[in-house]
């Protein structure tokens, strides 16, 4: 076993140390050693999305970034979208608007989502599947979980 | 007793669109998915798995993976019990071999597909346990591999097993060739027919490996304990089948078995089966400590589910006016490592939506060396459809028909005898078409040259049989459902408004869950778009069951007989003084005063075999350069008796579309001669993604079943059958080619184009 990093990171806000191998992914680190267990893993190789997090403003593969290089950088996950109790409004509409079935694909969705409209606030239903191609869903057909995320644009634009 | 209301307009929880309990769980990541569960002191096992198609094993030297540091335990196929080859009943499902479940668990003596498991590690992490399996040298004898249906059916092939049991999914498959077993079905005289026939038109078309492509892998986590109980937490299908074959793969009591199902990341037909459980097992039980396996992405495109290749040989006869009289069909299906493929429903599918006098259908369920085949949604339905779709929209130019008006000449309607000798179950097909063809899609222009417009029809059956369900009625008046149906997009939300619905109370009262197999009777999987249906229509009987005794709680409140307490939408009444009324809420209040809360149970089985219909249509775009098909337009119609949740049903007609579109245009398992996979990857197994597909416009009918009380017909599989015949029918209209061959990839589209362009220069 090799010797483990000492990384110091911001996840959701709150200020997180950890220990890791090298070798570790940052997506076995949230699930494994921090037990963030809502970051997915599906493919593990950065072709299905299930992992997204947002790092320092990025979205990004988190099972293509590694542990040791999260040190001082800002992530966000699943768990931080919705706040003092208060559903994030892609939550609410993928909640209201059946834009997910099996659920295991959501949280990337949601986190890829949200990168989107923090950069975009109203995209079109060409840059939402466009931006959203990084991640697949196996069960939607994409069509109501794209008109999800349309509703929470709408929604956050209005407010 | 009464029974509950069938006029839609006295629904009052069906057709509305609550959301689900387990929605909130699963948008903020709290919702315990397979690999979310931990135990402690939990260890990590991986697999060795073979580098080669068809080999046999010599021998297998685990001395330096079991001396690293960090391993707890090694396995191999020497360390189970044997299994003997024996046919155990799967209910609806047909027969399995259990002895080939053991051996497709971890090979003793041959290994016979890339990615057949041999042997089994365990360790502190899954890092080191990775390392450990790469320690494991193994010694093989190489055999030839045999890697299509054609040249496994061939003279001086190969042979696989030297012996073997005939397939038997659903129904049994008879021994034909050393590496092939036949199902025969048909009515009539096929000679006659063809006689009979003006035009006769003869096809082939082929289809490649499909995989079920969910997102969550397999991932499991075994504890076997030491008073020889085992208890399994993983995402499955169908936890009495795992129980029942870890229990007779490892020679242990059913009743020391445990399967506590979890949330479920996509099935599809890929999770009602056990992969990994022995191993886990085992090595739990040398290490005495749980132990927790999680497939790579590429072990599960090499190694579970996939679904058949096929090659299909038509003939066909009809007359000038548009008759069908004649069908002589040769199916042949991988059925991978171990017989037992979908022919019986690959069958059943090709031609049980027409009416065709004189028929005969020659299956063959065909061993190559590939990963044992699982159902995918509507098994061998699509590429079955693939086939005689686009025979039918030749066969309707042929005649100079309008493509609807050609089916609706042909068309199963109730109580029409379909190929396997039984009568169609009621359901209105006649309406489908109409609806169809009064569609605007129907008539909408084209805009382009290379555009085309394109028409599926398929009629795809619900599986009924054996479901379980309990319901406990709480003093607060709540209600609790346990079922024994894994929820794999939303059923216990549709559990609980069908409950609801027959009580005559509140959805939000109603709390549905998944029982594990000691929570909650026998039950067959999630499978066969069977659970709203079959499940429902028994938690329906159950409820009356529960108001039968409330009623005789209420007559004891009442001091009346209880024959005279009678209940209507969550109201009791006194049938001899209608003033005397009393609420679901209250009567629940007063259970304490009359013999405590109520629990019940009940094992039911509806009848198999329920017909559902869908048509869809679509409109591509062909860029004759590429061979890129661009899609559209897109509708999907569909037949589901009852629509419970509206938006569920709407996402399974559109998820299942998607996937028959990926099918249709881009995925399938890319082997090299040698029988490797070479493609085990999301990147290379190509599923579409947001920007390959348009919104999928959906048209839900309602044609009662009148087998299930509120008219409920399943409807999960059907709408990914037709989407890769009506593609190819539009290739057809757009750019006059047409395509034999599954997937329709650009480089294959292009090709025909330039095959066409030449031929006309």
């Amino acid at each position: 076993m090799s010797k483990r990093s000492h990384i110091t990171t911001t996840i959701n806000n709150e200020s997180v140390d950890f220990l890791c191998e090298p070798r570790q992914s940052l997506l076995e680190v949230l699930r494994d050693v921090l037990y963030l267990t809502g970051t997915k893993e599906g493919c593990n190789d950065g072709n299905c999305g299930a992992c997204s997090v947002i790092m320092d403003g990025v979205l990004v593969d988190s099972c293509c970034v590694l542990g040791v290089e999260a040190e001082g950088s800002k992530i966000e996950t699943v768990e931080g979208l919705s706040s003092k109790g208060e559903l994030h409004p892609l939550q609410k509409a993928f909640l209201e608007q059946t834009g997910m079935q099996c659920g295991i694909c959501t949280p990337g969705f949601l986190i890829a989502a949200k990168a989107l409209i923090d950069k975009n606030p109203r995209p079109s239903e060409q840059e939402i599947r466009h931006w959203l191609a990084g991640n697949l869903c196996r069960c939607t057909g994409y069509d109501k979980l794209v008109r999800s995320v349309m509703t929470a644009a709408e929604s956050m634009a209005e407010v | 007793m009464n029974k509950p209301e069938q006029t839609k307009s006295e629904f009052r929880v069906l057709g509305t669109r609550p959301i689900r309990p387990d929605g909130l769980d699963k948008i903020t990541g709290r919702a315990c998915f397979s690999d979310d569960f931990h135990l402690p002191n939990m260890i990590h096992g991986k697999i060795l798995r073979s580098p080669h198609a068809h080999a046999k094993i010599k021998s297998i030297d685990t001395s330096a993976a079991a001396a690293l540091p960090g391993v707890h335990a090694v396995v191999t196929g020497d360390d189970f019990p044997k299994v003997e080859n024996k046919l155990i009943s799967q209910g609806a499902a047909g027969m399995i071999n259990i002895g080939e479940v053991a051996d497709n668990c971890i090979a003793r003596d041959k290994v016979l597909y890339d990615g057949h498991a041999l042997a089994g590690v365990a360790a502190d992490n899954p890092h080191i346990a990775e390392e450990a399996v790469n320690l494991i040298k193994v010694e093989y004898e190489l055999l030839p591999p045999v890697m299509d249906v054609r040249t496994a059916m061939a003279d001086g092939a190969p042979v696989i097993h030297d012996d073997f049991y005939p397939g038997a999914f659903i129904l049994p498959t008879e021994k034909f060739l050393p590496n092939a077993t036949r199902m025969q079905l048909g009515s009539g005289d096929l000679e006659k027919g063809f006689a009979e026939a003006d035009i006769i038109l003869e096809r082939e078309y082929t289809s490649e490996t499909i995989h079920q492509g969910y997102i969550e892998s397999h991932i499991t986590t075994v504890n076997w304990d030491d008073n020889n109980y085992i208890t399994v937490w993983t995402a499955t299908q169908g936890a009495f089948g795992l129980r029942d074959h870890l229990a007779d793969v490892l020679l242990v009591p059913m009743a020391n078995v445990k399967v506590v199902p979890l949330e479920v990341g996509g099935g599809f037909g890929g999770k009602e089966r056990m992969y990994m459980e022995p191993i886990a097992a085992m090595l739990s039980h040398k290490t005495q400590r749980p132990v927790k396996i999680a497939l790579r992405r590429d072990e599960v495109l090499r190694a579970t589910g996939p679904s058949s290749g096929t090659y299909v040989k038509l003939k066909f006869g009809v007359k000038k006016d548009g008759t069908l009289v004649a069908a002589d069909l040769h199916l042949a299906y991988e059925a991978g490592a171990y017989a037992g493929g979908p022919i019986f429903l690959g069958a059943i599918a090709s031609t049980s939506r027409y009416n065709i006098a004189n028929i005969q259908i020659n299956g063959f369920d065909v061993i190559v060396n590939k990963p044992t085949m699982r159902p995918y949604r509507a098994p061998g339905a699509a590429q079955a459809l693939f086939a005689v779709e686009q025979m039918i929209d030749e066969l309707a130019s042929e005649c100079g028909m309008d493509v609807v008006d050609f089916r609706m000449k042909n068309l199963t309607k109730t109580g029409d005898l379909l190929v396997p000798g039984f009568p169609c179950a009621p359901i209105d097909t006649v309406k489908m078409m109409e609806t169809v063809k009064a569609h605007p899609h129907y008539t909408a222009p084209l805009n382009g040259e290379n555009q085309g417009r394109g028409m599926a029809y398929t009629m795809w059956f619900n599986l009924g049989d054996i479901s379980s369900a309990q319901i406990s009625v709480n003093p607060d008046g709540s209600v609790q459902l346990i079922t024994g149906s894994p929820d794999l997009s939303g059923s216990r939300m549709t559990f609980a408004m069908q409950a609801a619905e027959a009580l005559g109370i509140d959805v939000e009262n109603v709390s549905a869950s998944v029982g594990d197999t000691d929570a909650v009777g026998f039950s067959l999987p999630t499978v066969g778009s069977r659970t709203s249906y079959a499940t429902g229509a028994v938690i329906c009987d159950l409820v009356q069951d529960v108001l039968e005794k409330m009623c005789a709680r209420v007559a004891l409140l009442w001091e009346i007989d209880a024959e005279l307490v009678s209940v209507e939408k969550g109201v009791f009444s006194n049938k001899e003084d209608s003033k005397l009324t009393m609420s679901f809420q209250e009567a629940c209040e007063k259970l304490h005063e009359t013999g405590g809360p109520i629990t019940v149970h009940m094992t039911g089985s509806p009848q198999s075999f329920i017909p559902g219909t869908c048509v869809h249509l679509v409109d591509v775009d062909v860029d004759p350069e590429t061979g890129k098909v661009d899609i559209l337009r897109y509708t999907v119609f569909q037949d589901v008796g009852k629509a419970i949740h509206p938006d569920y049903v709407e996402g399974q007609m559109q998820g299942a579309a998607v996937q028959g579109i990926g099918m249709a245009l881009n995925e399938g398992y890319y082997y090299d001669a040698e029988g490797h996979l070479k493609n085990a990857s999301l990147l290379d197994y190509r599923m579409p993604t947001a920007l390959d597909i348009p919104m999928i416009e959906t048209v839900i009918l309602e044609s009662p079943n009148p087998l299930h009380p509120f008219g409920v017909r399943g409807c999960g599989e059907h709408s990914i059958i037709p989407p890769a015949a009506a593609i190819a029918n539009a290739i057809h209209n757009a750019v006059d080619v047409r395509l034999n061959s599954m997937p329709m990839a650009p480089h294959k589209v292009c090709a025909a184009i330039k095959q066409k362009q030449a031929a006309e220069s």
